[in-house]
């Protein structure tokens, strides 16, 4: 339980990057912790006490495996993950050069 | 193996605590690195070599691109002064922390036990998938033909985001 837990506090941890800092690059950081996180939670479930990676041996197949299925998600999610901050970081390098900073205090033409 | 896997979980809060933290975005970046490269150890640990190496491919490309965006800018965090409203924001979210954290706490107890997986939905794949599959790599074959689909949906966010980096980038922004 313990791990659950830490894992619990790492997204937390990235939540409170995301909520306190004014920073973008910092923003885009603490993001990816979350996404990590959630990463980490589904491989955790997935794990199976004295299981092998799930590929099957035909000389040995009797065996515990490790969940596959959590493993496929996170698979595809890594890869949707590695686009969104790809794309996020576009966008900052596009505000970078349109006010000249990464504060978002002071992108104001953004403001109702 | 739990004990081992908590001690790498602690390094990566301690990593995304600096990176939070840090006074120079180029440290920030590096030390959201450590986050991501922990990772793959603890991938390799919980027996998922396939999640290990396209993690650690993927890490590394962010990793560069982050890099080159704060070559291209700037590398100084602006700091304000510590403000009454910075105390507001921060207690706040310390506040919402801690409540999150006392859900997920209360939720965690319907959870198995680590290492105790049920497989109750892994069964249907695990069992004879090699002989309806032909994949030895039980992993590729709910990506490649259980789910089929979602791996369709994958590549198509990823074109997605492809042609959305590169509208954004290339298109000259208006003057004004």
């Amino acid at each position: 339980m313990t791990v659950y837990w830490l894992c619990f506090i790492l997204f937390l941890t990235g939540l409170y990057g995301v909520i306190t800092r004014r920073n973008l690059i910092k923003i885009a950081i603490s993001l990816s912790v979350m996404e990590f996180s959630c990463f980490l939670f589904l491989a955790l479930i997935g794990y199976t006490e004295g299981g092998v990676a799930p590929i099957v041996d035909m000389a040995d197949p009797v065996k515990t495996y490790v969940d596959p299925l959590p493993q496929a998600m996170v698979l595809t999610a890594i890869v949707i993950g590695l686009a969104t901050t790809a794309m996020l970081m576009a966008v900052i390098i596009r505000i970078y050069r349109k006010y000249g900073t990464f504060d978002i205090r002071e992108i104001k033409n953004l403001r109702g | 193996m739990e004990l081992a896997i908590s001690v790498i979980v602690g390094f990566m809060i301690l990593g995304a605590i600096y990176a939070i933290h840090a006074r120079d975005i180029l440290s920030a970046v590096i030390a959201g690195g450590i986050v991501g490269y922990s990772l793959v150890i603890c991938f390799i640990l919980l027996k998922a070599p396939d999640l290990a190496i396209v993690q650690i491919v993927v890490e590394t490309i962010t990793l560069i691109i982050m890099v080159a965006v704060v070559l291209d800018s700037s590398r100084v965090e602006a700091y304000g002064k510590f403000d009454s409203r910075a105390w507001v924001t921060s207690g706040t979210a310390v506040l919402i922390l801690a409540i999150l954290f006392w859900f997920l706490k209360e939720a965690s107890a319907t959870l198995a036990p680590f290492g105790e997986n049920s497989m109750r939905m892994a069964d249907a794949y695990v069992n004879g998938a090699v002989d309806r599959t032909g994949s030895v790599n039980l992993v590729t074959g709910v990506i490649f033909d259980f789910r089929g689909y979602d791996t369709l949906g994958e590549a198509t966010v990823l074109v997605t985001a492809v042609l959305g980096v590169l509208t954004i980038l290339r298109i000259r922004g208006k003057k004004i």
